[in-house]
């Protein structure tokens, strides 16, 4: 999660950071899945500070979108289900 | 449905597993079509071996080429031998002579200006006219964008801003391209799409840059390099000493 804020104060800076309203939802440990809040308004430029982020704790990393969802319910059904 | 291509993936072509493991990478990540940039001189079996991974990964192969010339000759020598070898024909455009040449060139296919020197980015208004008359798109590699930090990413975020703005006036289609070394720089479709918002991309003219215009330039090209093509609008359709039948 720091790192995620990290790289959205670094292209959008604090004022642009406010408007994402990130917050850190879950983390499931076993499949290395984070769930994440932010501002529906924001999906783009949040998705742009996941995809720029290449470092976590100094070691090269990378992260991607699984899903997206309006609600944790459908979320979780969405990261569950098997790719068909 | 959409089908995504990211066609500038640079492996190591050394090393099979690097070549592999980018594939099968991309293939995980959705993407229907990957482009591999192959050098001048490069063994079939390095093409064959590419080839044969990417059926397995279920994703079709392109075969393309980055060339940087120093000259306008030497731009025009390469393209007479690379341009029926290969399916796609990008120029670093790395001086404002080769840049316009490539620009009127319709042999060139894209048009990359690798440089994070804002003086040494030739896309302006005049290439960009000279492009619409062309067959050449805009490409812009995300790796730059990711691979820079602070003030470098500052400067080049403004300078693709303002050539994505020049392009969209001139109707130039762009291409975004992960250019891509190993795995851990791939991306996926929607969030190499998602950056663009960093430099004033629409959304859906971002998505159209991973899907739509280089799934274009490809089919464009294969028509071309398919052996019944002999010219602009005509084409081979039977051959045989009674044609009529």
């Amino acid at each position: 999660m720091n790192a995620i804020w990290s790289m959205a104060y670094q292209l959008f800076g604090e004022f642009g950071a406010s408007h994402m309203n990130l917050s850190l939802v879950q983390y499931i440990g076993e499949e290395r899945i984070t769930i994440v809040r932010c501002s529906h308004k924001a999906l783009r430029n949040v998705r742009a500070v996941i995809a720029a982020v290449t470092k976590i704790n100094d070691k090269r990393a990378v992260i991607h979108v699984v899903a997206i969802s309006g609600t944790l319910k459908s979320l979780r059904k969405k990261i569950t289900k098997p790719a068909v | 449905m959409r089908k995504f291509a990211d066609i500038h993936l640079h492996p190591d072509l050394t090393k099979k597993e690097d070549i592999e493991k980018i594939i099968y990478k991309a293939a995980e990540l959705n993407y229907a079509i990957v482009g591999i940039s192959l050098p001048l001189k490069t063994r079939q079996s390095t093409i064959n071996f590419s080839r044969r991974i990417c059926e397995a990964a279920g994703v079709d192969f392109v075969a393309r080429i980055d060339l940087t010339p120093k000259s306008t000759s030497g731009l025009l020598k390469n393209l007479r031998q690379v341009r029926r070898g290969f399916e796609l024909v990008s120029v670093n455009c790395l001086s404002k002579s080769v840049a316009r040449q490539a620009a009127k060139d319709h042999r060139v296919d894209l048009l990359a200006f690798p440089s994070i020197n804002p003086r040494e980015r030739f896309f302006d208004i005049s290439e960009a006219r000279l492009a619409s008359q062309g067959v050449a798109a805009l490409e812009i590699d995300m790796s730059l964008i990711l691979q820079l930090h602070y003030f470098p990413r500052v400067r080049i975020l403004s300078s693709l801003r303002r050539e994505v703005a020049i392009a969209a006036k001139f109707h130039i289609p762009v291409v975004i391209s992960s250019n891509a070394v190993d795995s851990y720089q791939l991306r996926e479709p929607r969030e190499l799409a998602s950056l663009t918002t960093l430099f004033g991309m629409d959304k859906e003219s971002a998505l159209n840059a991973v899907s739509v215009n280089p799934i274009a330039i490809l089919e464009r090209n294969r028509k071309k390099l398919d052996s019944s093509y002999v010219a602009k609008g005509i084409s081979i359709v039977q051959r045989g000493a009674n044609c009529d039948s």
